[in-house]
């Protein structure tokens, strides 16, 4: 999940790699970064969702060289948006992008299944989602302070966690802002 | 073949004993004989106006456009041949919509100026393709950077950014005229004028054709939308161009009475 914050965004994920009931990768990352201060959360196809950021990742370094300044996010979604609806035949990718850029600042940009592209305040995605948009819908205000962010991504994923059986691990934090990137795990008994 | 560099400027793709591309040079040449052009970068906004020379009394005036939008926040104004210039209003319009397509967001002014003079350069290193006799100048408006830039495409595909730039046939004269204002204070309705005013005099009503003269703008008024400007603003700077230009005629002739008997012979020795 990522939640958008004034001056920049959190994201968060729970590091679960499960081929059928096996857990693959028990602290895999599934927070990746596309440039210098965009992000990914990926879920779905683990395969399908790293070629999408790969090549999302290329054409975003090539359009930041030719305009000679850090790209948007909006961009970033939507090269990213191009990708899932072009193949969505072939494709099970759901993914959400956030991050800063020097021109609007912090913002989350959530592309599910099928392709479309929305901007929101935060967005949740992959299998434990369904089973806290009552928590998230209940405890998100606009306008919390980044503190309050990092602890609603924590909770919220922890929440996820616990109830989906595909969701486990630790939690991956990343810190988007201005001044730079920051991560953080928290382990979960 | 006798003397050396002759037979060098059939091909874009042969340079001449001293390193010049001929074609390229005749291109140039076409876009230096066309009606003067003028572009200018103000504090709220970037003006464009062209001499455009009408051909025959009974065109509509507004027909033949030397302005173009090529989107909503840009727009490009042509010097040369028109019909060459239409490919690249076209290509122009093309980069804009697929940026936008690709990308998400508008065109920055400054990577537009730069494919099209890409685009622009292409056609000048192919045996097949003849150079553009055309030039264009672009102005637009970066939402991202909320700046507003002015660039020139050259026939050989040089890109230069600009506070104030002038093409064809006048440009040398406009250019100093433009070098004479202060261009971090002058807003976009002065300017109107003051172009109006250059084109007016490099313009000779005795020997050129007659012409409308076409301005288009983007200014903080209109919200950096590229535009026409209105045609009572253009006739009003206009107005006030010939008045000036009037003034500024009688001063002479006051000081030429002054200090004149009549008129010596000038070409004396020229056979009549």
């Amino acid at each position: 999940m990522a939640v958008a914050y004034s001056g920049g965004v959190i994201m968060g994920a729970d590091s679960r790699v499960s081929t059928g009931t096996y857990v693959a990768n028990r602290v895999s990352d599934k927070v990746t970064a596309i440039h210098d201060k965009i992000y990914l959360c990926r879920s779905g196809s683990a395969a399908d969702t790293q070629a999408v950021s790969d090549y999302v990742r290329h054409y975003l370094g090539a359009h930041a060289i030719e305009c000679g300044r850090p790209p948007l996010v909006k961009t970033a979604a939507n090269l990213c948006k191009r990708i899932c609806y072009a193949n969505k035949d072939r494709l099970l990718a759901s993914v959400i992008v956030a991050g800063v850029d020097p021109y609007e600042g912090g913002s989350v940009y959530v592309i599910p299944l099928g392709g479309t592209c929305a901007k929101v305040p935060f967005a949740i995605g992959g299998s434990g989602s369904t089973y806290i948009y009552g928590h998230v819908d209940h405890v998100y205000r606009p306008d919390m302070t980044k503190a309050e962010c990092v602890d609603f991504v924590k909770t919220a994923v922890e929440r996820a966690m616990a109830r989906d059986g595909s969701s486990g691990g630790i939690i991956r934090l990343v810190d988007i802002s201005a001044e730079g990137v920051q991560r953080d795990f928290v382990v979960v008994n | 073949m006798a003397s050396t560099g002759a037979g060098y400027d059939l091909s874009p793709t042969t340079f001449s004993n001293d390193g010049r591309i001929f074609q390229v040079e005749y291109a140039t040449k076409a876009v230096e004989n066309s009606g003067t052009t003028i572009g200018i970068r103000c504090s709220d906004g970037v003006v464009l106006g062209v001499e455009k020379l009408l051909t025959s009394k009974m065109l509509l005036k507004s027909s033949n456009r030397r302005v173009a939008t090529l989107d909503a926040h840009c727009g490009l104004v042509l010097c040369g041949l028109a019909a060459d210039g239409r490919q690249i209003v076209g290509r122009a319009r093309d980069e804009c919509s697929n940026y936008d397509e690709v990308y998400g967001d508008k065109i920055p002014p400054r990577v537009l100026a730069a494919r099209l003079a890409d685009y622009v350069h292409y056609f000048t290193i192919h045996g097949a393709l003849r150079p553009f006799g055309t030039a264009s100048m672009i102005a637009g408006y970066d939402p991202c950077t909320k700046t507003h830039e002015l660039y020139a495409v050259e026939p050989s595909g040089v890109c230069l950014r600009y506070f104030g730039c002038a093409l064809g046939k006048g440009r040398q004269s406009a250019k100093s005229e433009i070098e004479k204002l202060d261009l971090s204070t002058l807003t976009c309705k002065d300017a109107l004028r003051e172009i109006a005013k250059m084109i007016h005099t490099v313009h000779d009503e005795s020997k050129d054709k007659p012409f409308a003269l076409e301005m288009a703008w983007l200014t903080k008024d209109t919200g950096f939308e590229f535009a026409l400007v209105p045609d009572d603003l253009v006739q009003e700077a206009e107005a006030w161009a010939k008045a000036k230009l009037e003034e500024d005629d009688d001063d002479d002739d006051d000081d030429d009475d002054a200090e004149m008997t009549p008129a010596p012979p000038t070409d004396a020795a020229s056979p009549s």
